[in-house]
């Protein structure tokens, strides 16, 4: 009991370290741009014909000139109470903003997490227990290609062919154009989901493949899997009883630690596919220097690649007593 | 704390190749074969370089009279809606990426080096130290936090070479800083201990030395990452500005021109990019095999 306290207490002040750590980070590197929010965003005519006074309320509101530590200092005790400051380009609170686009990409991000995990798993597997098979060939050169393509120019070509050229997908969006949120069937959505998804998985596979594989080589070469051949056992009883077990646990910790590539990788596919997430709002706010919602935005990865480690080390203790009594022995 | 139990990232593999093939030493090819694809990788990678820097000039050539040509004998990729030579844009294109991937790996390879021989031989409280930052540098997704550094300096090819740099060394970090810790426990690092040699001798004279070899084929392994996230941070528009050829840039432009029907302007410098990635890592791995000791056998 004091163990599991003690651990949750590590855990929390971990976080609260990140927190602090990335927060200072963006607003350090977005006050150090010499981008000039306003201009970003009045444009250069506009900006021109300003007067003077106009120009000074526009860049206290953008924050400009405003020295670092009080911008910052000023951000923080406002974010302790729970107030993230509002977002500049999207005229609203920026908890709000984040909230809103983490719901847009949830499908996508899940969708993808899911599926590249659980093939990566397959083809990894299938691929390791023969190595130097056909089947095996096979999927390394997928993988070796794959991890090579640029996810943003896959997009595009399957965009191209799948949308434009054969026009089974819509081009963008996650919902039809002009249709309110309200109104979308869950069938239209899952149209619009599907080719970004795709693209998301698709190149997600080849790291975990190639993982597993080498995993999967190792327990072929160990001494309880020549053992159980000996006896006999083999095919599909030997994979799910000996080999599977085995990979359970790098399995596991591949897929949490992929969460961080499927989140970068939303990135250049929502702005391919103009799928308003997490990844657009990211590019958005960088472009017109919104700087609120960009350390907002960092804040959220941060915390979603957080969760993703923490759940990977609780699940450890799930599959594997061993792991139980250790974490109890280290805390 | 889990920095230093087998946590997530710790029992994670090196994570450093795109690729990770197991050192079999008895796999197909031997170590010539390797070897000579190795160097050949090595020349074409050359050549295009040499080429794309010779054709900059010609890149930027319009020539109204042809444009929007499909892929013919004159114009192998095409040429786009201002009669640029496609092929030409793609060369310079990738010459481009290819300098910005050199430079930004060389650096964030150095600052691997740097922090791997601190954390091994400078002591606990150091090594919390970079556990610690490589936690905080992979806590946020590479392709976001090269955004904000490349923001903070003013976009441009200065912004995504720093940003690529800082953010690129964490995996190369830990396989150094393993190798130096295996290191630690000769008898040779206990004697040099005994006789007084200063931390920095040691790293310089021993550590620096013993991880050469991993820390090439690191280096040599970086690019395609390198490559690949310079590519994709200027198609974003943090990158590289619109005048310079690069991938990034001519996939960016296609994007307008998707519906039009002009497909080869997107897919011939995306298959080019894919392709210089890959001769990339399969060089990276085959110097692993050559430089692994299971590898002299065959």
């Amino acid at each position: 009991m004091i163990g599991t306290l003690r651990y949750t207490a590590v855990q929390v002040a971990r976080f609260a370290l990140l927190m602090v750590a990335v927060s200072i980070v963006t607003f350090a590197l977005v006050s150090a741009s010499p981008i000039d929010p306003v201009q970003a965003n009045t444009g250069q005519a506009a900006l021109l014909s300003m007067s003077a006074e106009k120009r000074e309320q526009l860049d206290e509101r953008w924050g400009v000139g405003e020295p670092l530590w009080e911008r910052y200092g000023q951000w923080a005790s406002d974010a302790i109470r729970g107030d993230f400051g509002d977002s500049l380009r999207f005229n609203a609170p920026v908890t709000e903003v984040v909230a809103d686009r983490l719901a847009g990409s949830a499908l996508l991000l899940v969708s993808a997490w899911l599926i590249s995990g659980a093939l990566g798993l397959v083809l990894g597997i299938a691929a390791g227990v023969r190595q130097g098979g056909l089947l095996d060939r096979a999927v390394c050169l997928y993988c070796y290609v794959l991890s090579a393509t640029p996810t943003f120019w896959l997009a595009i070509v399957l965009l191209m062919v799948f949308a434009v050229q054969l026009g089974w997908f819509p081009v963008g969006f996650s919902v039809p154009i002009g249709a309110s949120a309200a109104t979308v069937s869950l069938a239209e959505r899952l149209h619009h989901l599907i080719l970004p998804a795709l693209t998301l998985s698709v190149t997600g596979v080849a790291n975990i493949a190639l993982h597993t594989r080498e995993k999967a080589i190792d327990v072929m070469a160990s001494e309880y899997v020549r053992l159980a051949r000996t006896r006999g056992e083999g095919g599909m009883s030997l994979v799910v009883r000996h080999v599977l077990r085995n990979l359970l646990l790098p399995a596991v910790t591949l897929q949490f630690t992929s969460i961080s590539e499927i989140v970068g990788g939303s990135v250049l596919v929502e702005q391919v596919f103009s799928y308003p997430g997490l990844g657009q709002a990211t590019v958005t706010a960088c472009l017109g220097g919104d700087a609120p919602l960009l350390v907002g935005l960092a804040l959220a990865t941060a915390a979603v690649v957080f969760a993703g480690n923490l759940a990977a080390n609780l699940l450890y203790g799930v599959i594997d007593p061993r792991m139980r009594r250790e974490v109890r022995h280290v805390r | 704390m889990f920095g230093s139990k087998p946590g997530p990232r710790g029992a994670q593999a090196d994570g450093l190749t795109l690729f990770h093939d197991i050192e079999r030493p008895y796999a197909r090819g031997g170590r010539r074969a390797w070897l000579a694809g190795c160097v050949l990788a090595a020349v074409a990678l050359v050549c295009v370089a040499v080429a794309g820097t010779l054709l900059a000039p010609a890149a930027g050539a319009t020539d109204f009279a042809q444009k929007n040509l499909a892929p013919c004998a004159a114009h192998l990729f095409g040429t786009d809606w201002m009669g640029r030579d496609m092929l030409a844009r793609t060369l310079a294109g990738i010459a481009t990426s290819l300098a910005v991937g050199t430079l930004s790996a060389a650096v964030s390879s150095v600052i691997a080096l740097a922090l791997a021989t601190v954390a091994a031989l400078g002591g606990p409280r150091a090594d919390a130290v970079v556990s610690w930052l490589i936690d905080l540098v992979m806590g946020i997704p590479h392709l976001i936090l090269i955004i904000l550094v490349s923001y903070a300096l003013g976009r441009g090819a200065v912004g995504v070479t720093v940003g690529v740099a800082l953010t690129h060394w964490p995996s190369l970090t830990r396989v150094l800083r393993a190798e130096i810790m295996q290191l630690r426990a000769q008898p040779f690092m206990a004697c040099s201990r005994a006789l007084g040699i200063s931390g920095m001798r040691m790293a310089l004279t021993h550590a620096v030395p013993y991880v050469l070899p991993q820390y090439l084929v690191g280096l040599v392994l970086l690019f395609p990452h390198a490559i690949l996230h310079e590519a994709s941070i200027t198609f974003l528009g943090f990158g590289l500005s619109p005048e310079q050829p690069a991938i990034g840039v001519i996939l960016s432009e296609a994007m307008g021109y998707l519906t039009a029907g002009s497909w080869w302007l997107a897919v011939f410098p995306g298959l080019a990019l894919l392709l210089v990635v890959l001769m990339f890592d399969r060089m990276g791995s085959g110097l692993r095999r050559l430089v692994s000791p299971q590898g002299v056998q065959s």
